[in-house]
């Protein structure tokens, strides 16, 4: 376990921004911000050294509301945007952030391989199982008969995706669930999984009030799973099959090493690179 | 030897063209004539010749028909005849797709393998033809090739120097050992022999010319240097015809600079890393072709707001859709000029030859850099894909004008609006600096904002800092007088500039404009080099006119215009320009 900074330097408030945020009140994304600067306080990190992206969605407006450098980029594209910063960066503690149809579905492809090239950076999906932003309608972790939405009436009749199995088959180094629902957990998941080397993915439970008010009895139904993290893929991948999705803590902690090339100049010149033109 | 064969060699210069001398080799995938070419093409640098050669091939990754284009000359060229001197065949498999692409007539001559069967096609355009026993003598020697023959009869027919030659090979053949290279030295020397036995073969001797220190680079090459030069240290790739040799330079030349190449999972990853690699403070680029640039364009709009630098080369084909990839054309102007919604003003500029590859992507990535935007590069496959060669390069620096900090300052606003449109962006690590970069319309401090006089501001901030700067004589490729002009960009400029030199030589003077700053505009600029022109011909290798058409739209243009827009996969000839100036002129 984590042992807690003797003297943080700052509060978890001080690394908030101070803008007000835009979601609803009662909305599971105020917790994970909290269990956010609660983390980044607990590692005592400089607000200058950290820097978060997001994607389009209710849960990727997080950067606005914090001190430390951000980037909100374009719908689906965090991940990308996260890994460019962090590969020629890498002094730099990178954090990315977003929401189940930002990640999941119009980045899919994106966090697919995010977790194969495991890149040194925490990912954090706020999963609401629902579009807040264009007013509710059916994610990629939608249940088939959810039938509230205008846009597929009588409910999507496809089966949801399941992120941490995803995550482990693609390689993600560290894979975890945590919820807004118990933002001091979610902000022990968090310094595990940034302190962990390699790609680490934070599945964060996060209830959308508005659209699927059911989801504030998610309350109840979460718990902590009965077993420690495993290193073994297989293991984790077992476990995986008698998971109902409330199940919180750190299923898998991998031992594969970060991708991260390294930048050392080896030519004295410029003029050095020129030589195979040179007749 | 018969000097009365009426080639443009033996002719010298009186059209006011390069002396130069084509050739074309032809053969089936694996026969060897890429490597043949590219080892002539080399062989008559280190003799003092400038050249270039196009590979020309199918889309088929290996086998089928392959075609190495060569042009040598004593003066450097940046564009092919269409019509050859020589064409040599090892064999004539499927050799009638280049048909159009080569041209023959009466005075080329036709080389190939005894019994081979020359397609009608290629017969019926005239010219002599020669069979040497290219295959059986290969045989004949251990490890021989008959590439090596063909090449051997080549360099005695245009009086190439063995020496030059043998050079070319040893160091091209170094790593396959001793053996290798004299294999093939003695299949270079059998060709040469029975070259040497041809009666009546016109004088193709070309002397060498300079003593400058001479480059085999391609446009693609030219461009991955010109953007280390510029700075870039991170790039993220994702392959595609003819784009890809970039990245392929990059990725071990970056390294040795200390920057990197990250293989992405598509363009959509690509561009949106280099936007993360340029948050970080490091110039980022990337190359591309017309389809994965469409899916970059929403990200590039994402720069263009978030006033991030980013490069993007994108080295056009025959389009829309998959088209023609291994062919170029001009028709990727529309979306790099109009592709983002929203208004979004970026740069967008286009090499003009192979060597300025180098020149215009350095370019585009100071502008980049210092105006905090998108540039777009606008190469093409023949600029890209072709090996010139060329004089080193003059080595340019420009003086940053970015406003990169790294250290705190007081009242630190990302997006204050500023006279030059350009406000400071922080670096991340540096202290008090934090803000949150974004593709929201925001407030001078980055905090989203939908309120109208913060929409109004930046986008006036966004205009003005492209509209204010100065450009300098960078903008155009302006050369000669006269009242008639050409207008042109990119790859076209090549034949244009022929074409002029050819009138030019028979007394008409006619003025060249070539634009390699696309965006934005430049109508004062234009209406000087434009003075006293009656009549100007808009040149452009696109089936739209979407050149013609654009100048149309941003910039007055008091004199006759005629558009002459024609659509890939055949370059543009000099002869075709030359014939549409003559006509008009007789008009």
């Amino acid at each position: 376990m984590e042992t807690a900074n003797p003297c943080p330097s700052l509060k978890p408030n001080e690394y908030k921004s101070g803008t007000k945020p835009v979601w609803c009140p009662g909305c599971g994304d105020y917790s994970v911000l909290l269990a956010i600067t609660k983390a980044m306080s607990e590692m005592n990190l400089e607000p200058e050294n950290v820097a978060l992206v997001s994607g389009i969605g209710c849960s990727s407006r997080l950067p606005a509301y914090l001190n430390v450098y951000g980037f909100h980029a374009v719908h689906g594209r965090a991940l990308p945007v996260a890994t460019g910063l962090k590969v020629s960066r890498p002094d730099l503690t990178v954090l990315a952030a977003g929401g189940d149809g930002d990640g999941f579905s119009i980045g899919g492809n994106h966090f697919m391989h995010a977790c194969r090239r495991n890149v040194d950076m925490t990912y954090i999906v706020m999963d609401n199982q629902v579009y807040g932003m264009t007013k509710g309608q059916a994610s990629p972790t939608t249940d088939p008969d959810w039938d509230k939405s205008k846009l597929t009436p009588g409910g999507t009749k496809i089966n949801p995706y399941y992120p941490l199995v995803i995550a482990l088959a693609s390689g993600a180094n560290f894979i975890a669930r945590a919820s807004s629902t118990d933002p001091n957990g979610a902000a022990k998941v968090l310094v595990d999984a940034i302190r962990h080397p390699g790609f680490s993915f934070v599945h964060m439970l996060s209830p959308c009030v508005t659209f699927r008010p059911e989801q504030k009895d998610w309350k109840k139904m979460v718990r902590a799973a009965p077993v420690e993290p495993t290193k073994d893929p297989a293991v984790a991948a077992k476990r995986l099959m008698t998971d109902d999705n409330f199940f919180l803590g750190t299923l898998y902690k991998g031992d594969r090493a970060a991708y991260q090339p390294e930048l050392k100049t080896t030519v004295e010149h410029l003029s050095d690179l020129e030589q195979g033109f040179v007749l | 030897m018969n000097n009365s064969a009426s080639t443009e060699t033996a002719k010298g210069s009186s059209t006011g063209a390069p002396r130069s001398l084509s050739i074309a080799m032809l053969g089936s995938g694996g026969s060897g004539v890429m490597t043949a070419g590219q080892q002539l093409l080399d062989a008559a640098g280190q003799a003092g010749w400038y050249g270039m050669m196009t590979r020309s091939s199918g889309p088929q990754i290996r086998g089928g028909e392959a075609a190495a284009l060569l042009r040598l000359s004593p003066q450097p060229v940046e564009t092919h005849k269409g019509r050859f001197d020589i064409l040599l065949a090892i064999d004539w498999l499927n050799a009638d797709r280049f048909v159009g692409e080569i041209i023959l007539d009466s005075n080329s001559i036709v080389i190939g393998d005894v019994g081979g069967q020359v397609p009608d096609a290629i017969s019926n355009m005239g010219g002599r033809y020669v069979e040497l026993p290219l295959s059986e003598l290969a045989k004949g020697i251990t490890g021989g090739r008959p590439n090596m023959v063909a090449l051997g009869a080549l360099a005695q027919l245009i009086n190439l120097p063995v020496d030059a030659l043998e050079k070319v090979l040893t160091k091209s053949l170094s790593k396959k050992g001793e053996a290798a290279i004299e294999a093939s030295m003695s299949g270079v020397r059998a060709g040469i022999e029975q070259a040497s036995a041809i009666p009546d073969i016109p004088e193709f001797r070309i002397e060498a010319n300079s003593q400058v220190e001479r480059w085999s680079i391609t446009g693609n090459e030219a461009a991955g240097l010109g953007a280390i030069r510029g700075g870039v240290r991170f790039v993220a790739a994702y392959p595609i015809t003819p784009g890809t040799e970039i990245l392929e330079w990059l990725a071990p030349n970056l390294k040795k600079v200390g920057g990197v190449l990250v293989q992405a999972e598509d363009e959509l990853a690509s561009i949106n890393q280099l936007i993360g690699g340029s948050f970080g403070g490091t110039p980022s680029l990337t190359a591309t072709s017309g389809p994965g640039l469409a899916l970059m364009i929403e990200s590039i709009g994402l720069a263009v707001a978030s006033e991030t630098p980013v490069v993007v080369v994108d080295v056009m084909r025959g389009g829309p859709s998959t088209g023609i990839p291994t062919k170029s054309e001009q028709s990727d102007l529309n979306i790099a000029l109009y592709g983002l919604h929203g208004d979004a003003p970026h740069i967008v500029v286009a090499p003009m030859s192979i060597g300025d590859c180098l020149f215009t992507t350095q370019w585009a990535t100071h502008l980049a850099e210092t105006l905090q935007t998108a540039s777009i590069v606008l190469s093409d496959q023949s600029l890209g894909q072709t090996r010139a060669l060329i004089d080193r390069p003059a080595d340019i620096a420009f003086v940053s004008g970015g406003r990169k900090i790294t250290s705190k300052a007081e009242d630190f606003r990302r997006y204050v609006v500023n006279e030059s449109g350009v406000s400071p962006m922080s670096i991340p690590g540096t202290p008090g600096c934090q803000y949150t970069a974004d593709g929201l319309e925001h407030s001078p401090t980055g905090t989203p904002s939908s309120r109208a006089e913060d929409h109004i501001q930046q986008l006036n901030k966004r205009k003005r800092k492209l509209d204010q700067f100065d450009y300098g004589d960078h903008w155009a490729k302006i050369e000669g007088k006269g009242d008639m002009a050409v207008l042109t960009w990119g790859s076209s400029t090549g034949p244009v500039s022929e074409a002029i030199d050819m009138l030019a030589a028979e007394g008409h003077k006619v003025r060249l404009i070539s634009m390699r700053l696309l965006s934005p505009t430049q109508p004062e600029r234009l209406a000087a080099a434009l003075a006293g022109v009656q009549r100007t011909l808009v040149v452009e290798q696109c089936h739209g006119a979407q050149f013609y058409h654009y100048l149309r739209a941003h910039y007055d243009l008091p004199c006759e215009l005629r558009s002459m827009a024609v659509p890939g996969p055949l370059m543009i000839r000099p002869d075709d320009v030359y014939s549409e100036l003559k006509a008009w002129e007789n008009d």
